[in-house]
């Protein structure tokens, strides 16, 4: 009886399940640092494993869908490292003037490569990398009016997420460290407060522009001493008004690229910041198929020292090479370089691709020449290099 | 059906009517090509794309490609990545224009982020192929000049063999040699010549189908690179014409939800 139920269930839920798609990724990670950190019960290599699915479902030939991509991460050590999270959960609709999504998702805004100003959707989830590329799903509901004059994207963004921060064993922590789940806000609704925000972005030509404006919670917390185990430090979101803009042309080979911002708050001075630079592109050299691309960039915030953000008055200086083989193998090698004296922040980002969906990445960090009150300075012992093993099905 | 012969044959009237020096005639035929290729609107297909080094091993790469027609300008082209699983989800948007520089972009799914892409990649591999980006974006009329070289049986049609030179400094190619067949005008074989004049690779046409009884595309295509012994092929499927797309198919918005 059981089996005819289970057969008719496949049978009717076939269709259903045949326009279905599943995909995603596993991957193996190990990580080593070359010294010890700040306190000894962090730990020196790491090994941890992640899995993020993709499933992903359309009607009406696409203009309807629905896609919903959990993540999990298990770390062998660090409690705060092993997490999951749903990156994605968007049912979308789209039509010839507009486009509606509702859900959990990620959004991106920005041109440069070395910092990201502008960008204010999503949270950074910290412990999975600290470049801070890797984001928390954020639910929001998304509506884009689309014209020839451009695209006006709407946004309600309700249930704040939290940074996510290393735990006691991790590493590329500060000491004291962070304690996760303990945040404070400026508003009484704390993480229930309902941010918004709209942009207007449009191509023309050689241009891509974009202007944004965010009210709500700032994604980047301020420190503040723990409310109970004063040896800690809790993570202190204040609300904030953002105005950004993204300005990029493309000449030639040359890629001309700008982020500004202007914030403030009730309880946040104002300030602008500022990245500004270019990538020019060597492509096809000599006829063998290298593209090498040189990046320079100049980050400012008005404040200074006084900033949250390592980078105030820094140069960026990298180079991207893309060997365009069958492999796919690409080598991002950069620098960030204090003008006023301070550290520098090297990085290098290596991948390539081996058999049909397996790929190999290298990333190696380190940071050198800071000094005390340097916001890089808990840093100088977490030089660090990262090989993962990505499997993609 | 009339009114399209008629068509056809004041296409043919333009060019050869003008065309008295060889700059001129080789022009004609490229542009006797495009006008027969005129009013598709918008087409899309997907594509096999076969990867073989010079000891034989072999990697594939599977592709979507939609294509929109402009009557003012250059076409626009979004080319969809399946496979290798590891770029599923990426996608590559092209504008082309007649007159000056491409625009490009790709969009990346793991970063969610639509970057722009300089035109001086224009003459790199396409996903490490034989095949460079210029080679599949759109050949408009206005991008090369031309010189009418001879006429030549090649499988047993008579073709019209016509030079172009790339108008781009930035393309990776000194000169080509195109035939055309003269019954429908139909590519048959392109040679390529580098920044050195050197021979570099031959495209192959073949299988060539006709759609909504007017618009020919060959069902196979094969590069070989005559400097590397690498080659690529092309396998084209399930075309379709007309299918409704227009220009919000072909944006940045469309960039990043493209399945």
């Amino acid at each position: 009886m059981n089996r005819c139920v289970l057969i008719l269930v496949l049978l009717t839920g076939w269709p259903l399940l045949a326009q279905a798609e599943w995909s995603g990724s596993f991957s193996l990670e190990g990580l080593g640092f070359s010294e010890h950190g700040n306190e000894a019960i962090q730990e020196d290599q790491a090994f941890s494993l992640a899995i993020s699915p993709e499933y992903y479902r359309e009607w009406r030939q696409g203009d309807m869908s629905l896609t919903f991509r959990p993540f999990y991460r298990y770390d062998a050590t660090d409690d705060e490292r092993t997490h999951f999270d749903i990156r994605e959960l968007t049912w979308q609709m789209v039509a010839d003037r507009w486009e509606l999504r509702l859900g959990v998702r990620k959004v991106f805004w920005g041109v440069t490569e070395s910092v990201h100003l502008v960008d204010i959707i999503n949270q950074t989830d910290l412990v999975e990398n600290p470049d801070g590329e890797q984001k928390l799903g954020q639910a929001m509901a998304n509506f884009a009016w689309i014209g020839d004059w451009g695209t006006l994207d709407l946004f309600l963004l309700p249930g704040f997420r939290e940074r996510s921060f290393p735990g006691e064993e991790g590493r590329l922590r500060s000491s004291p460290r962070v304690l996760a789940h303990a945040a404070r806000y400026e508003s009484d609704e704390e993480e229930q407060h309902i941010d918004w925000a709209v942009r207007y972005s449009h191509s023309l030509g050689i241009w891509d522009l974009a202007l944004s404006h965010f009210r709500g919670t700032s994604r980047d917390p301020l420190f503040v001493p723990h409310e109970y185990e004063n040896v800690d430090l809790a993570a202190y979101y204040a609300q904030i008004y953002q105005t950004g803009l993204e300005l990029q042309a493309a000449i030639g080979g040359w890629l001309l690229k700008t982020e500004a911002v202007y914030r403030n708050g009730p309880q946040t001075e104002a300030y602008s910041s500022l990245v500004s630079g270019f990538e020019y592109t060597f492509g096809n050299v000599g006829g063998t198929g290298l593209d090498v691309g040189v990046l320079t960039e100049y980050i400012y915030d008005q404040r200074g020292t006084a900033a949250d953000t390592p980078y105030s008055r820094d140069i960026f200086a990298g180079t991207r090479l893309a060997l365009n083989d069958v492999a796919a193998t690409e080598v991002l090698i950069g620098a960030v370089v204090d003008t006023g004296g301070g550290g520098t922040f090297f990085n290098l980002e290596a991948e390539r691709r081996f058999r049909n969906g397996w790929k190999l990445s290298l990333e190696n960090r380190v940071f050198t020449g800071t000094s005390h009150g340097d916001p890089l300075h808990p840093f100088r012992d977490e030089d660090h290099a990262r090989l993962v093993l990505k499997r993609f099905f | 059906m009339r009114k399209i012969n008629v068509l056809f044959a004041l296409g043919l009237l333009i060019p050869f009517t003008v065309a008295a020096n060889p700059e001129e005639k080789g022009r004609g035929v490229a542009e006797e090509a495009k006008q027969r290729d005129i009013g598709f609107h918008d087409y899309s297909a997907s594509m096999e794309m076969i990867l073989k080094n010079r000891h034989g091993q072999v990697s594939t790469r599977l592709l979507r490609n939609r294509t929109l027609e402009r009557e003012d300008d250059g076409d626009r082209l979004l080319i969809l990545f399946d496979e290798p699983r590891d770029v599923k989800g990426t996608a590559f948007l092209a504008f082309s224009h007649r007159v000056g520089q491409d625009d490009q972009w790709l969009y990346l799914p793991a970063l969610k982020r639509v970057k722009r892409i300089s035109s001086n990649n224009k003459s790199g591999p396409f996903m490490g192929s034989e095949f460079a980006y210029e080679d599949l974006t759109s050949a408009e009329v206005e991008k090369y000049t031309y010189r009418y070289l001879r006429e030549e049986t090649l499988n047993g049609t008579t073709s019209h063999v016509i030079e172009r030179i790339p108008v781009d400094p930035k393309s990776g190619y000194k000169r080509q040699e195109v035939w055309y067949d003269q019954e429908a005008y139909r590519m048959q074989k392109v040679v390529f010549y580098d920044r050195k004049g050197d021979l570099l690779k031959t495209l192959t046409y073949s299988g060539y189908q006709k759609y909504l009884e007017t618009y020919w595309r060959a069902d196979h295509m094969l590069m070989v690179n005559h400097q590397t012994g690498k080659t690529t092929e092309l396998k084209w499927q399930d075309y379709s014409f007309q299918t409704g797309l227009s220009e919000r198919d072909f944006d940045r918005n469309s960039l990043k939800r493209a399945r």
